[in-house]
Parts: structure tokens; sequence; C-alpha cells
């Protein structure tokens, strides 16, 4: 290990890491859909998927074979490459943030010290913002592309939702950003060594937390793709793989942004830590995914139980609503932090 | 380090390239999207300077740039909206009279 | 380091002369979105990572979002041939052309590559740019507030169906 270079520890190191968050992601967005079937399912008291394995575990896998094997059909007048792009687009984009989120501390390989996060850059949470700002283009393009009314409408107002809604995501989490001083999540993280910012800025993750529901297009704000008011909404004219691929990137967005939430504001992978160093190195992944998959567990929760807002209620909502919200939130954490700073 | 020459090149060739397109296209959206594009050439061209000359006023111009960008494309595009309702073409040879 | 920004600048000068001569309006916003990542990474690479977000969150991720949007709206389909423009075809680009290398001589001889006479790289990041923003530029920056509030207004007035 000490023979080799930095440079090539630091590449093995970073393809290493790469390959197995993709995996990790690639199987938490498959068994996300599993927990979302189950739990809304209990909830409308019935079992949910129980054949295929036990409490239907291979479900998934199921499930994967089918859309793969399904007949791949395309519209005549599509417009070939941006529907092609559109969910490739989508995919991609949502795979992206996970590159900048931490889920542990580190581990000491060979006397180097490899952190449990793939780049940290001194501006991550704003990749992060790039990423979902850039994504509103693998819904947009696919309404378009499919040369229809119901998802060219479905497309539109998702992205009118999706660009509404970023604003009181961002705005949200300023608060959080002058308490902590930095962009960097591992920084913010650190910060919360002492409190945990949600005891800090309560209004601002639920801003946040709101505006995260709505920006992944989930129920109460899942108009533009709501079953019973659009067909499918903007992936209506998709079918086999290019839907997977839609729907794996809707609960890839949502995985990312309950990272987002319990690093900014449940203290990330701060966690009582105790015993021998490999536990020690252990623990904070264990409670890092913990409170992601509690967050999983309310989005599921809310999905089952709030009924779909519309449209101009929705946009209303986010307007004259969070906004302000989020724009006084801002304003009270500065006067409070310019008074005790003074 | 890139020498300053290398950037401004890079710079000026997508401002010719954007002052061609807005020349020679004749749909009005396409026009304002090299208009677009002439203002990152600029944009690019703080920024390079910015880096040569150490000196950080450079990006904030280009942070005052981007946000008129935004405001011109928000109004224009409002315009284009109307025009296009009142005349219903987007080529700028039909649009080119106050008379309907 | 600096072959990366050959490869994104050769990538945005591709991607621009796809902007100018592509004949679907979609596929020039396209086109537009791939330059504007593309100078975000060449501004990553000149040491402007604030910079470099910004312009993708708002350039690409919003105002490119309202050209798309807009496109989409108005159906705008593909354009037919040019129609009048063949004095400014045969004779511009040419002068274009000629205006270009002028212009590039001029930038070669003021700033000749070999000069190593570069400023130390310094600290871009949010915290000097906004201590710059707030203290030095405060009243340019309480403009732009009073700008984009007038744009907000004019836009919607004038993309109403009925006022």
């Amino acid at each position: 290990m000490a023979t080799f270079s930095d440079t090539t520890f630091f590449l093995i190191a970073a393809v290493v890491k790469v390959v197995v968050v993709l995996i990790a992601l690639l199987t938490v967005v498959a068994y996300a859909v599993w927990l979302e079937r189950k739990v809304v399912a209990r909830i409308q008291s019935r079992w949910g998927p129980h054949r295929v394995g036990p409490h239907g575990l291979l479900q998934p896998l199921a499930d994967g074979l089918k859309i793969f094997l399904k007949e791949d059909i395309v519209p005549h007048d599509v417009d070939r490459f941006v529907y092609w792009l559109a969910p490739f687009l989508a995919f991609t984009l949502a795979f992206f943030s996970i590159a900048v989120i931490p889920f542990g501390e580190s581990i000491t390989i060979g006397g180097r010290e490899v952190f449990f996060q793939i780049a940290d850059l001194p501006i991550g949470l704003l990749f992060i913002f790039a990423v979902t700002s850039l994504g509103v283009y693998g819904i947009a393009l696919a309404g378009w592309a499919s040369n229809s009314k119901y998802p060219l409408f479905g497309g539109l107002r998702s992205s009118a939702q999706m660009i509404s809604y970023e604003l009181s995501l961002g705005l949200g989490v300023v608060g959080v950003l002058m308490i902590c001083g930095t962009l960097s999540l591992r920084g913010i993280v650190e910060a919360q060594r002492g409190l945990w910012n949600i005891l800090l800025q309560p209004v601002g993750f639920l801003v946040y937390f709101m505006s995260a529901i709505a920006e992944t297009n989930r129920l109460p704000f899942d108009l533009p793709e709501g079953e019973t008011e659009l067909v499918g909404g903007f992936h209506t004219e998709y079918s086999s793989l290019k839907f997977a691929m839609f729907f794996m990137a809707e609960y890839a967005n949502i995985v990312t942004v309950s990272c987002l939430a319990t690093l900014l504001f449940f203290g990330g992978w701060l966690g009582p830590v105790f015993g021998p160093p490999v536990l020690r190195a252990v623990l904070p992944l264990f409670w890092f995914a913990l409170k992601v998959l509690t967050f999983l567990f309310v989005y599921i929760w809310i999905r089952g139980t709030l009924p779909r807002f519309r449209y101009d209620q929705l946009m209303a909502f986010g307007w004259k609503f969070l906004l302000p919200v989020a724009l006084l939130n801002i304003l009270a954490t500065s006067f409070i932090l310019a008074w005790r700073s003074s | 380090m890139v020498p300053l020459s290398h950037i401004l090149t890079l710079s000026v060739v997508l401002f010719a390239l954007g002052a061609a397109g807005f020349v020679l296209r004749r749909n009005i959206i396409t026009i304002f999207m090299c208009i677009e594009l002439m203002l990152n050439a600029v944009n690019l061209a703080f920024i390079g300077f910015s880096r040569h000359l150490g000196n950080l006023d450079g990006q904030i111009f280009v942070f005052f740039v981007i946000v008129v960008a935004a405001s011109e494309a928000a109004v224009g595009l409002a315009i284009i909206i109307a025009l296009y309702r009142n005349r219903n073409s987007l080529n700028i040879d039909e649009l080119d009279s106050m008379k309907l | 380091m600096t072959v990366l920004f050959y490869i994104f600048a050769a990538l945005a000068v591709i991607a621009a002369l796809s902007v100018v001569l592509q004949r679907t309006p979609v596929y020039s916003a396209l086109s537009l979105i791939v330059v504007l990542c593309a100078l975000a990474v060449v501004y990553l690479l000149l040491g402007a990572e604030f910079m470099a977000a910004i312009q993708v969150i708002v350039y690409a991720g919003a105002i490119m979002v309202l050209f798309v949007l807009v496109i989409m709206l108005l159906n705008a389909g593909r354009e037919g041939p040019i129609e009048r423009s063949r004095l400014a075809h045969w004779l511009g680009v040419p002068l274009l052309v000629v205006f270009l290398i002028e212009v590039l001589a001029v930038v070669w001889q003021q700033f000749p590559s070999g000069s190593t006479s570069y400023a130390p790289p310094m600290d871009a990041g949010p915290a000097a740019i906004g201590t710059l923003l707030f203290r030095n530029y405060v009243l340019p920056f309480e403009v732009t507030s009073v700008l984009i509030l007038v744009a907000v207004l004019g836009a919607v007035v004038l993309a109403k169906k009925q006022l």
C-alpha cells in the first residue's frame, strides 16, 4: 500500500468509491420502490407485494425483469433525438448529486485517510442546486418530444413547478448556511457537532422539506404526472426502459433530497460512536443510513396520506406562502446572528 | 496556467459566432439565443482578465451581466409571446413593420 | 489541467456553431445549454468556482428553461431557408471572418503567450465575492434588485392575454 504514489492511490480510491456508491444507490432506488409499495399498501389496509420472495423482497427483481422485457413502443412522429435524450438526461443528472454527499467520517487505509465521500467540493451545496436546476430539462424535453397534448402540458406544468420551488428550496437553506458559515457539506455537518440545525432552524427545515417534495414531483405536488389528471403526464408516451429511467431518476432524486435534509438539519452522520476503530468507522454510516431511511419513510407516508394539490393552488403555495416565509426566516436568522455577535 | 490570449481567443470566437447568428438567422428566438451567446463570450473575457490580474471585480461584473441577461430574457420572451399572438409568426422578415 | 481548458473550449465552439447553424430552435437551445455548461467548466478551471455554479444554476438552469418553455409553448418549428439575406450571407460572412482575424491579431499582439507575469491564485469563493458584493458594490446590487422587479412586472404585463 505504501508503495503507491499519492495520485495512484487517490485515483484507485475514487474509482472504488464511485463504483460502491453507484451500486448502493441503485439498490436503494430499487428497494425504495418496494418500500413505497409496501408502506402505501399498509396505509390503505392491504398487503402489497408478498408473493415474490419473503415479504415480496424479490419484487424489484421481478419488476426490473418485466421492464426490460416489455415492448418498447415509440410513437410515430416524435422528435427522435430529444425523445431518446430526455430520460437519459433525467437519469444521469439524478445520479450526479450523490458525488458530493458525505456518508460518514473517514477510514485510514495504509496510512492514508479515505473520506466516505467521493468529492468534497468547497461549494458542494451549490453543486447539488446546479444539478437540480438542470434536472428540469429531462421533464420539459420529455413532454415536448412526445408530440402529444397530455405530455406537453404535463411537461410544461412540471417545469414551471420545479423552477418555482427551486427558489424556496434554496432560500430555506440560507439560514443553515448563515449558521454554519460554509457551503461544503462536510463542513456543515461538522458545524453541527454541538447542536443539530433542526433545533436552530425549524422553519427553514419545513420550508426546505415542502419545497423538496414539490421539487421531486411527489404527492401532494405531483399533478404534472398524476395518473387521474393527465393520463401519465410527461411520461405518457414512454415505455419499458425509458420509462424505467424516469422512474429511477425520480427515486434517486428523493434519496438525494433525503440525504441533503439529514446533512443540513439532522446532523448527517453524527450520533453515538463507540467501540473498536472498525466499529467507529462503520457506525456513522449506520446513523446516516438510518436517518435517510427515516426521511424516505416520511416521504412515502406523506404520499399515502395527503390528497393532491390543484395546479393553481400548488403554484400559489410556492410563490405566495413558501417564498415569503423563507425570506422572513432569513431575515429573522440574520437579525439574531447579528445581535448575538455584537 | 492558460495564457490570457487563448482565453480571449475563445471569447472572441464565441462572440463572432453569436454576431454571425444574430445577423443571419430569421427565427426571432434563435436570434435571441445568439445574443445570449455574445453575452457569455463577454463574461468569459471578464473572468479571464479577473484571473490574470488577480482582481475579483471582474467576477462581480459577470454577476451583474448574468442578472441583466436574465431580466432581458424575461422581458424579451414576453414581447415575443405577445408578438406571436398578434402576428402568428416568428420569422423576423414577417415582423418587420408596425402596421398589422 | 490546461488540456482540460482546450477540450472544453473546443466543446464550447462546436456547440456554439451548432447554436448558429441548427434549423430547429429546440436543438439550438440544447446546444446553447451545452455552451453554457462548457463555459461553466472553463470558469472552474480559471478559479471562479462561485461564478461557475451561478452560471449553471441561473443561466443554464433558469434562463434557458425559460427559452425552452417559450419554444415549447409557441411550437416554434423548423426554420425555412434564408430568403432575403443573400447579401448578408455572401458579403457578411467574409467580412466577419476578416474582423475576427483582425481582433485576434490585436489580442495576440497585446497579450503574448509567453509572458509569465500572472497574478497568484486568489480566493474566489462565495465568501470573498459576497464581501465584495455587499461592501463595495452594494449600490449596483440594490439597483439590480429593482431591475429584476421591473423585468418581472414587464414580463407579466406583456404576456397577459388581456390587460
